[in-house]
């Protein structure tokens, strides 16, 4: 079986600096494939080549057996590819109901369906009581999860969710883990960047680490977690 | 009522003319609908799509032209410019956009800006098309009273309001939100951002083609620093929308109202000469410092000022 997403060799540089080397994974079709690794690893810089962003600098990415290095974001998208943005990106002056639908008009044959999609996707994510709120005024958690919905809003296979989790309190977090697992359950892939271990530990199917933009380890969280190389990959880091 | 406002506001003006007005009030009205009708073109592209355009005298001047030169070289009535203008106008803004679409924010309005300069500097060095300098002047006037100009444009302003209003409450008005709020958010969330800002474009040149087309009819002479000017057309179509509200459906009718007035008005007072544009740039800072989402976009702000509160 075709993996959902499969990277080949995908190396990014920035002028001098090798932001990924050589990187090769898949992800499987209803994972949860965590992503993790020390700031500075090559994590976003990876979404962004993995969504069009970038452009890799060699190797090449597939999805469903498509090649879609060098499509544009929005083409990748509309693939079934979708992202959310570690720094948000909320469309501040719109309310959060609108944010919402103007990404569900990519799969809305008209804006009652795009409403409708968008009422769905906000109970979902918790927002639909914040769906009039001024995306502008609404606090980091819940942007956080605006990033979240508006991904979802286009009826993605695969979501790659950027640190979703950073800054939220504890409470905040669990809503999150929530919904996450709610995801999985209507049959969407997630690969997801997380910082926080024991969040990433228990959501997780299998784990990919990075440092210094290679991959230094493949496998499921347990295996991660004793991995020589990552706890001094980490340890390093402190 | 708030249903039913515009069309009352349309009906009232539509009766203007009916009161016996004077020429000069009835030129005033005119000059005032067509500012309107550009300041609605801009806004698409500039209030709601976010793309800020310093160029717009390039799309005016080039619907103008059209106008003028159907009948200077066809010899066919000018007002076949309107139609013309269309196609012509979006042919044109097509070209415009795939060289300055790719530039963002400043760039983009520093590429407008020289649109609109080559424009006139080509209209001016091409007499075998334009008249150069000279301009072209329209020796059969359809009419000597100003009454059917006056339908004439204000039915083009209400087809635009119209036209707004719908593209703003539908998929592409969320696409040109979405473009102005985050152009990368946008493009990750499935919109092609250049397409979209094409099409915004486009539709803002053709109905701004349109105001001009409708111009050479009205005024019966063009020539390239009227029809291309940067501080008379670019600049001014950019404060009739900051004046009124950026982004709002009514800010370019209230706003083209002020400044058409407030041009008059300074007109009227001798001596002053080109000073009228000073006065326009301290209007504009006030404008910016006090109400900075302009008339229409601040009228809560504006009510507090007055001392009219709404009673909660
Ligand atoms: N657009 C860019 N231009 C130059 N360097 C970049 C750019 N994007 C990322 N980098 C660099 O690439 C490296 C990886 O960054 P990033 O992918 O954001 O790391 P992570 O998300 O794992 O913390 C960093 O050294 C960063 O400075
Ligand atoms: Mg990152």
């Amino acid at each position: 079986m075709t993996p959902l997403l499969e990277l080949k060799g995908i190396s990014r540089f920035f002028g001098g600096l090798a932001a990924l080397t050589d990187v090769s994974f898949e992800v499987r079709k209803d994972e949860i494939l965590g992503l993790i690794g020390p700031n500075g690893a090559g994590k976003t810089t990876l979404f962004n080549v993995v969504n069009g962003f970038y452009a890799p600098s060699r190797g090449e990415v597939f999805f469903k057996g498509e090649r879609i290095s060098g499509l544009k974001p929005h083409q990748v998208c509309a693939r079934g590819l979708a992202r959310t943005f570690q720094v948000v990106k909320p469309l501040q002056r719109m309310s959060v109901l609108d944010n919402v639908i103007a990404s569900a008009f990519l799969r809305a044959k008209s804006k009652a369906q795009a409403v409708q999609i968008a009422g769905e996707v906000l109970h979902l994510t918790g927002l639909y009581d914040d769906r009039e709120v001024i995306s502008k005024g609404l606090p980091l958690g819940k942007r956080k999860r605006l990033e979240i919905a508006r991904a979802l809003a286009t009826k993605p296979e695969l979501i790659l969710l950027d640190e979703s989790f950073a800054g939220l309190n504890p409470t905040e977090q669990n809503e999150s883990i929530d919904i996450i697992r709610k995801i999985k359950e209507i049959g969407i892939t997630i690969m997801i960047i997380e910082h926080n271990m024991k969040v990433i530990m228990s959501i997780s199917d299998r784990i990919i680490v990075l440092n210094y933009g290679q991959k230094i380890a493949e496998g499921s969280p347990e295996e991660t977690r004793n991995n020589p190389l990552v706890i001094e990959a980490y340890l390093g880091e402190a | 009522m708030k249903k039913i406002a515009p069309t009352l506001i349309v009906a009232a003006i539509a009766v203007l003319p009916l009161l016996g007005l004077s020429t000069y009030i009835l030129h005033v009205l005119i000059l005032t609908i067509m500012w309107s009708v550009i300041g609605m073109a801009w806004n698409l592209l500039g209030g709601f799509c976010g793309q800020v355009s310093f160029g717009h005298a390039a799309f005016f001047g080039v619907g103008a032209y059209t106008s003028g030169i159907l009948y200077n070289k066809f010899g066919i009535s000018a007002w076949w410019g309107m139609p013309a203008s269309i196609g012509v106008v979006a042919v044109f803004a097509l070209f415009i956009g795939f060289i300055t679409l790719r530039l963002r924010g400043p760039f983009f309005a520093l590429g407008t800006l020289a649109v609109g300069v080559i424009l006139r500097v080509t209209a001016e060095n091409l007499p075998d098309v334009t008249e150069g300098n000279l301009g072209i002047m329209i020796r059969e006037r359809s009419w000597v009273d100003k009454t059917w100009y006056f339908y004439i444009i204000l039915t083009l302003a209400v087809l635009v309001f119209l036209l707004v209003k719908k593209v703003v409450g539908s998929r592409l008005g969320y696409y040109f939100v979405a473009i102005r709020e985050d152009q990368d958010a946008a493009e990750s969330l499935g919109i092609n951002t250049t397409y979209y800002k094409t099409i915004a474009l486009c539709l803002s040149a053709v109905i701004t083609g349109l105001a001009g087309a409708f111009y050479t009819n009205y005024m019966g002479y063009i020539d390239p620093k009227v029809v291309f000017a940067l501080h008379d057309i670019s600049i001014v179509v950019i404060m009739v929308v900051m004046v009124g509200g950026v982004a709002t459906f009514w800010g370019p009718v209230v706003g083209s109202a002020i400044m058409v007035l407030l041009a008059e008005l300074i007109r009227s007072i001798p001596m002053l000469g080109a000073a009228h544009l000073t006065f326009f740039g301290v209007l504009l800072i006030v404008i910016i410092i006090f109400l900075p989402n302009g008339i229409i976009g601040d009228i809560p702000k504006l009510k507090r000022l007055l001392g009219i509160r709404k009673n909660l």
